[in-house]
């Protein structure tokens, strides 16, 4: 049932930009990738521009404001035996993402060489990493609803829209990495039941471009929210 | 068929371990830049940090290095149209402050009075 979306020979398909001129002229295929993989590439590639368009309105709504804005290197330090240290979850959960992200690549691996033990394995740690993730994204939210009272509408630190744009960004992402526990758990449990064994295992490649990119937004959230 | 697909984005996994530790080092120093004084150097770092491990993730682990360039250009192209986007708004958001800055003279309290509900 699979034939159609099986890659050709290499060799096959010129390269370069005639290569590109070739794919996007041929009446029949143009990715030569099976159309899972396209369409993930594709939801992804809109995936992009929403949070591009939640990261630019957060920039918006901070370089317009006159008041201070709350400085995240203080709001998001916690205290380890009395010393405050900057950032140290954020720090954390940025280490979690890159593991879990490690995990994935190397469950795709064992996938396509049909390892399904291995590779289901794999699947499922990163899931657990990713939960990881976001219980500490709980802990983060409730840490700074309850003790700091940050809202939507304002907080004590400063500026106003402080709370309204963390929310947003960091709960948006919060909701994929929770989406993409879920996907990797029944995508993992197929795979050990063996579904996979006629189709074959790009679909473990395809939920890993979907965490790949949960890590990669996290990123930029990372670099603009957290350490602007 | 089973063989046509072993043919998927098969590479060897010292690869990914290599981008693995870059990542957990870049990371590091992504993390090290918030103990600088803002100002340019640190944008610059925070930059740099951030598109190595944004380079890596998409073209490794992704492996957007090993697709056809008909894939790459239909998925890196069009984000390419939102750095107008940022521009203008950038420009807009500074022009606003501005704005602002012109018309309440009066000294702004912070916002956090309405923050008691």
């Amino acid at each position: 049932m699979a034939h159609s979306q099986s890659a050709p020979v290499a060799g096959s398909l010129e390269a370069g930009w005639q290569g590109i001129v070739t794919d996007w002229s041929a009446d029949k295929q143009t990715f030569h990738v099976p159309w899972g993989k396209a369409m993930m590439w594709i939801f992804l590639l809109s995936d992009t521009f929403i949070f591009t368009c939640f990261l630019t309105g957060y920039m918006n709504v901070r370089l317009s404001t006159p008041v201070p804005w709350p400085n995240p290197s203080e709001v998001f330090a916690l205290e380890v035996f009395g010393v405050s240290v900057p950032l140290l979850l954020i720090g954390i959960m940025t280490f979690d993402l890159i593991t879990s992200s490690g995990t994935m690549a190397l469950a795709v691996n064992y996938g396509y060489r049909r390892d399904r033990g291995r590779a289901a394995a794999l699947m499922f740690i990163t899931a657990a990493i990713g939960a990881i993730f976001v219980a500490m994204q709980a802990f983060e939210w409730s840490k700074l609803i309850i003790d700091e009272g940050v809202r939507p509408w304002g907080n004590p630190m400063g500026a106003s829209q402080f709370g309204a744009a963390f929310f947003m960004i960091t709960g948006f992402h919060g909701l994929h990495v929770s989406a993409g526990v879920a996907y990797l758990t029944i995508v993992a449990m197929k795979v050990l039941r063996g579904d996979y064994e006629k189709k074959g295992y790009e679909i473990v490649e395809i939920a890993g471009l979907y965490w790949h990119f949960v890590d990669l937004v996290w990123v930029f959230i990372f670099a603009f929210f957290y350490l602007w | 068929m089973a063989d046509a697909h072993a043919t998927g984005q098969q590479h060897p996994l010292k690869i990914y371990f290599i981008v693995w530790g870059l990542l957990f080092l870049f990371s590091a120093f992504s993390y090290m830049t918030d103990f600088l004084e803002h100002g340019y150097l640190r944008w610059a770092l925070i930059l740099l940090f951030m598109i190595l491990k944004a380079g890596f993730i998409v073209a490794i682990f992704m492996h957007m290095a090993w697709e056809r360039l008909a894939l790459i250009w239909a998925i890196l192209g069009p984000p390419i149209v939102l750095l107008v986007l940022i521009g203008l708004m950038a420009v807009e958001g500074d022009y606003t402050e501005l704005t602002r800055l012109d018309f309440f003279s009066e000294p702004i309290a912070p916002a956090g009075h309405e923050a008691a509900h």
